[in-house]
């Protein structure tokens, strides 16, 4: 545990996001829709960021913006210090550097799990065979996937296919992950595995954690932070500090400060959620 | 290598032996033994009014193994031999050359939404004209007698195969090509690892029906233009009176389009291990 405390309390010094007054339109039909509206969010390196909001918010959105996925309208997004997209630059070029993890899973299933995590190194081409497959193994085996590596996906649990997603984006050394609710479609014993071995993941590696989610509970369990966002246009409402010190594990869950934190925040999300719902927001 | 193509043996031996022990194969052959009977006692029993011209199981079946047999053709000729491999020899220039066009044609109109734009609606007023109306230009277009049956053969199976194959590219979740972005492929790497692969499933569908009109547009091809094959030797029987080589040649047709259907499921199969796998943890 002292060893991880040490290790925690140095974050990460690359992949801090700044998004500066973004909007994003979309103009589907000549009826412009504005699904991100002047949304301003910073988030300092090594953070566990945690988006939360109702579904259809316009959180993916914004995720897929930083990833590179689409343009913006107007605004800036800055990672590191540099201009990602913003005036002159409306959509980011997608790279390496932030990787998503997606929500249904993007696995190759015609890969086998080895050949999945190996596929950003070789790619890139910087690295020789022999040092890509060197450094998957242990990767692999740091993650306890020792002896998956010539499955494929499909035929994996789905927990662990979470986990060959994971290790496969860490393999590039990227400076931010950004997770799109990798975890709605798990059951809630899998998924609490799941936290911990992303937490687990998190303290060996430094990174920056952009997490969408509309799970409460999972987003104060990991999240040193949480921004609620407000219901369609999607723009922060509140910030929660999660001032839980990590490393946490699952007993976090039955402790005060989490019930606190939780009531803190519940009446914000519930109020969002009920206009969602009342403006009839689809899934997406 | 070695180790993947023994596992798809033991996969293999696996489902022979689960088939076996099912009731398929048994209802398999009732249901041949039904559609014999019938045929049996409609000519030769009964001799229903119309069938009486029909020649019988006992006629056919006599002459198709006969060592002298009095129409000439039987499995002891080698003329019977001369229709098979004219025939399939036309069909595998045919499906080679179909196969060999349409793939990278489908898959470039399934990337490339451009091209789609200006091939699609040709390729979509042309794909309804059933080859039987393509026989006449065939015939002035191209000389000889072999090159028109081949063109026509080509033809029903080159846009089955072109169709399908755009079709599967148009299926794969978006998510896969954004992954590959994000791990840093460009788009011709995306192209090789990504769109290729995942269009594989649509692609060997495309092919089996594609195989599957090959023949049919053989037989139109061989009954009008053409020497040898099975086409002909059903057709000029039927103008010779020679009743019972109609039934040879149409005997002769079932089983080796279902051998060479069967032929590119194999190698579908083999080439998509990932799905075989899956689809046999799917059975259980």
């Amino acid at each position: 545990m002292g060893v991880m405390e040490t290790k925690m309390n140095q974050l990460a010094t690359k992949g801090a996001i700044k998004i500066n007054d973004v909007v994003k339109i979309y103009d589907p039909d000549g009826a412009a829709v504005m699904a991100v509206d002047h949304c301003s969010i910073d988030i300092p390196a090594g953070e566990i960021c945690m988006i939360v909001g109702p579904s259809g918010c316009g959180k993916t959105t914004l995720l897929n913006a930083i990833a590179g996925f689409h343009g913006i309208t107007s605004g800036e997004i800055h990672l590191d210090g540099e201009l990602l997209c913003g005036p002159g630059k409306p959509q980011a070029e997608p790279g390496s550097d932030r990787i998503v993890v997606f929500q249904n899973g993007a696995l190759f299933p015609w890969k086998t799990n080895l050949e999945n995590i190996c596929f950003g190194p070789m790619m890139a081409g910087k690295l020789t065979k022999e040092e890509i497959l060197e450094k998957a193994r242990s990767m692999m085996a740091d993650a306890g996937l020792a002896g998956t590596e010539n499955s494929y996906p499909g035929e994996v649990s789905s927990g662990l296919r979470r986990r060959v997603e994971i290790v496969r984006a860490l393999m590039n050394d990227p400076k931010v992950l950004l997770f799109d609710e990798p975890y709605r479609a798990l059951d809630s014993l899998t998924k609490s595995v799941m936290h911990e071995a992303l937490l687990e993941i998190y303290y060996k590696n430094k990174v920056t954690i952009f997490f969408i989610t509309h799970d409460l509970e999972e987003a104060i369990f990991l999240g040193h932070r949480l921004i609620i966002m407000s219901s369609r246009p999607c723009k922060p409402k509140k910030i929660v500090d999660v001032d839980i010190p990590h490393p946490r594990d699952y007993s976090v869950l039955t402790s005060t400060r989490f019930r606190e934190i939780m009531n803190e925040a519940k009446g914000v999300v519930n109020e969002e959620a009920r206009k969602a719902f009342a403006a009839g927001e689809k899934e997406g | 290598m070695s180790q993947s193509n023994a596992s798809s043996m033991n996969l293999t031996m696996y489902r022979v032996a689960t088939w076996l022990k099912s009731p398929k194969p048994y209802l398999m052959i009732i249901g041949f033994a039904f559609l014999l009977l019938f045929w049996y006692f409609s000519v030769e029993i009964w001799q229903l009014p119309r069938f009486q011209d029909m020649p019988g199981p006992t006629e056919v079946f006599s002459e198709w193994f006969s060592k002298d047999p009095y129409y000439g053709l039987s499995i002891y000729t080698p003329e019977y031999y001369k229709h098979i491999l004219i025939s399939l020899r036309r069909i595998g220039f045919a499906f080679l050359l179909a196969t060999a066009l349409g793939v990278p044609l489908g898959l470039f109109l399934g990337w490339s939404k451009t091209l789609r734009e200006f091939i699609f609606p040709l390729f979509e007023v042309f794909r309804p004209i059933p080859v039987l109306a393509w026989v006449p230009l065939a015939i002035i277009m191209f000389s000889g007698s072999e090159t028109p049956v081949i063109f026509l053969t080509f033809l029903a199976s080159f846009f089955a195969t072109t169709l399908n194959t755009m079709l599967g590219v148009d299926s794969i979740d978006e998510s896969y090509s954004r992954a590959a972005y994000c791990l840093g492929a460009s788009r011709w790497q995306t192209f090789w690892h990504v769109v290729v692969p995942g269009a594989m499933p649509f692609i060997f569908t495309g092919l089996q029906i594609s195989i599957g009109v090959a023949w049919f547009s053989l037989v139109a091809g061989e009954m009008v233009s053409g020497q040898y094959g099975l086409g002909y030797l059903i057709n000029t029987a039927y103008m010779m009176i020679e009743y019972p080589k109609i039934i040879i040649g149409m005997i002769t047709l079932g089983v080796i389009g279902y051998s060479t259907s069967a032929m590119v499921r194999v190698a579908g199969d083999y080439m998509m291990q990932w799905r075989v796998r899956e689809l046999a943890l799917g059975d259980n």
